[in-house]
């Protein structure tokens, strides 16, 4: 017998045997539906975090430096750095105006705060100050409106960019732009909504922020702000003469004698990324284990039905073995069998799973994506559950001695 | 050349500490287009003797050669096509798949023989229309009578135009009329040149056979052709057989009446 008519053979055989076992047949799968539930749902928050958490390197920057006066990550008593000089928006200006190997620089400096649009509220909103140059530097892009114009930064003026989250929520069936709401006891025009960002690692809620001018955020928000600064490096691939750079202006600047270590920080995203492959590495991890449990405990459920199955027929296999069927028919048969089942249980895990990836994506914070490849491997991980819990029974049916088969009952 | 030679062939059975001699070295040789009988006492060794002339087990001792190819020493995926080709068997429980239909069943021989689809589908049908089930293709087991079901079986040992039809007690679930009616048709199949073997503990059935081959504990009794013994030795050693021989034909039988 050919391959492909073995199979269609087997496939013949192994659904009448399952339409005669409804009952059975379902709720055997149920273990192998959680499973691939599990598989599914895993898979799309690996995704989800490792899309937002590009989007969130991309929005830091690989090639953008934020200068401040604490490191990032340090182990150091953070007294250490109390008595560093803050930065200062002059700063910010002094660098634009002297660097030659950066392609945009802004301060910017941010708090949390309460943003209320009627009687809408929303708290713990991250506020952030930005110039007409953050959009780049922060490689952000708007779904509506328009970024703040150079004007918009130098007149003060009380504008604001919504985060997707703030605009969905405020403005669930109108354009928000033109709209006004109020952060702390401020009222701002909307001019522009930003594209969803998703959740930072699942903690930090991007899409929950405000944007205004970085002189705005002064006037308004925090009269003695905690500026960084950051810079875009010119050319991504010569980002480390950018760095020296920065500090060679900086300790003039800041008249830090030679010798003596520098009094402020460079940072970089790769701390983040350091942080991520940990925190990735960690949560992949026990996704795994938690998947492969299941995996196991139906994939014994299905091993067991397979027995019951194998045992029923024995007499069948008898009669089949005495027509001519060699162990390999008789062995993929059962295997068909067994794989059908789980194919039809993985089936019914994605039309579970996938509703719940959307609901989390719309009514949370997570960015949950399901994707093509993500169906692909769990339809490829039930058949495999399949075959290798139906291989143990199949083979004992492969192997029956023919009179003893048909002898059975 | 004998389609059937066996050289004292022997089957036993090994439970615990008891060994069950089932078979203790038969040997005969049965030509192409015979029609025989293998009759005896239950526990003789009739079907353990029929499970090995139709490659469904092997011996413990002795020969077995079934077209010249000797079978006592073959691999399970040998033996599998040897049934498929050579062999088509007529069980008393008749041994039909319950969930498929008549058509299926009929089938399954040219579904493990690696047949196209369309061919065998055509193949099946004639071979059920030949045992005068024409229209009862789509019936499965359940819906069908005993004599039925047996034609149906008939049908699929057909299918496959083997060397031998093997009978196992074919009339044993039967009424005596419908027990006949399977019987005519062994006749005519037969007539058309088919070797058959057919099982038997009943007198009546056995003497529509030529040949009545009887078995006692194991071993061989008598064998006579027409009421007249053969022995061995005449039966080896003189060319032609006792029987008239038909020109062996995988012809299609004609339909019986039920
Ligand atoms: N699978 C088996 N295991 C043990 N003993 C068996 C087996 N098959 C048959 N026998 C024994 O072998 C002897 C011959 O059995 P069998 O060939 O079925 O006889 P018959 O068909 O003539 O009634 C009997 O004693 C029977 O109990
Ligand atoms: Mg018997």
């Amino acid at each position: 017998m050919t391959f492909p008519a073995e199979i269609r053979e087997s496939t013949v055989i192994a659904l009448q045997a399952l339409k005669a076992n409804k009952l059975r047949s379902g709720l055997t799968t149920l273990g192998v539906v959680v499973g691939i539930v599990t598989v599914t749902l895993m898979a799309t928050a690996m995704n989800g975090i490792n899309s937002s958490f590009r989007k969130s390197i991309s929005s830091m920057g690989a090639d953008v430096l934020h200068v401040g006066r604490f490191p990032w990550a340090s182990f150091e008593d953070p007294r250490v750095y109390r008595n560093r000089r803050e930065f200062s928006l002059q700063d910010a200006r002094d660098l634009e105006n002297t660097m030659t190997t950066a392609s945009a620089v802004a301060p910017k400096a941010d708090d949390k705060g309460t943003v209320t649009y009627g009687l809408r509220r929303a708290t713990d909103v991250w506020i952030n100050g930005n110039t007409e140059q953050s959009l780049v530097i922060r490689g952000l892009s708007l779904t509506q409106g328009r970024w703040f114009s150079q004007t918009d930064v130098s007149a003060d003026r009380r504008v604001c960019v919504l985060g997707a989250f703030l605009a969905d929520g405020f403005f669930p069936h109108e354009s928000p732009v033109g709209k006004r709401v109020r952060v702390n006891d401020t009222t701002y025009e909307v001019i522009g909504v930003l594209e969803k960002l998703g959740s930072f690692l699942g903690a930090w809620d991007q899409d929950n922020q405000i944007a205004i001018p970085i002189s705005t955020f002064k006037s308004s928000q925090s009269p003695t702000p905690n500026y960084e600064i950051t810079i875009k490096a010119r050319d991504p691939s010569e980002l480390q003469e950018t760095i020296e750079e920065t500090r060679a202006i900086l300790r003039r600047l800041r008249k830090v004698p030679p010798g003596t270590p520098d009094d402020f920080a460079i940072n970089q995203q790769d701390v983040f990324v350091q942080f991520f492959l940990i925190f990735g590495g960690t949560i992949g991890a026990v996704g795994l284990f938690i998947t492969g449990l299941a995996l196991v405990v139906g994939g014994i459920g299905i091993m067991n039905i397979m027995f019951v199955s194998v045992a029923e027929r024995t007499k069948e296999i008898g009669i089949r073995k005495a027509l001519g069927a060699k162990r390999r028919a008789v062995l993929s048969q059962f295997l068909v069998e067994a794989a059908t089942i789980t194919l039809g249980a993985g089936l019914l895990g994605i039309g579970i799973a996938w509703p719940v990836t959307l609901a989390i994506d719309r009514y949370t914070s997570f960015a949950a994506q399901m994707s093509w490849w993500i169906v692909a491997l769990a339809l490829f991980v039930s058949v495999l559950t399949g075959v290798v819990a139906g291989f143990i029974p199949a083979l004992r049916a492969a192997r029956m001695n023919p009179v003893d088969a048909l002898r059975a009952e | 050349m004998p389609l059937i030679r066996i050289q004292n062939l022997a089957r036993r059975y090994v439970m615990g500490a008891d060994t069950v001699h089932a078979l203790r070295g038969v040997s005969l040789d049965i030509e192409r287009g015979e029609y025989v009988a293998i009759m005896g006492p239950s526990g003789s060794g009739k079907s353990t003797l029929m499970n090995l002339v139709g490659c469904l087990d092997s011996p413990s001792d002795g020969h077995y050669e079934l077209n010249g190819k000797d079978v006592s020493r073959m691999t399970d995926n040998a033996l599998a096509d040897i049934r498929n080709i050579e062999i088509g068997f007529v069980f008393q429980s008749f041994n039909l798949l319950p969930r498929s239909d008549a058509l299926h069943n009929v089938e399954l021989p040219l579904v493990y023989a690696g047949v196209p689809r369309s061919v065998r589908r055509e193949r099946a049908r004639t071979a059920l229309a030949n045992v005068g089930l024409a229209d009862r293709m789509h019936h499965r087991p359940n819906e069908l009578s005993g004599g039925q079901r047996q034609r149906v079986a008939i049908a699929r040992a057909l299918v496959n135009t083997p060397s031998i039809i093997l009978a196992d007690e074919p009339t044993g679930n039967l009424d005596s009329r419908t027990g006949e009616d399977i019987l005519n048709l062994f006749e005519i199949l037969s007539r058309k040149g088919n070797t058959i073997i057919v099982v038997t503990h009943e007198e009546e059935v056995a003497q529509h056979a030529r040949r009545i081959i009887r078995l006692r504990d194991g071993l061989v009794a008598q064998d006579a052709v027409n009421g007249n013994p053969r022995t061995v030795a005449a039966r080896t050693e003189s060319g032609p057989p006792a029987e008239p021989m038909h020109a062996p034909s995988g012809g299609v039988p004609p339909v019986i009446a039920t």
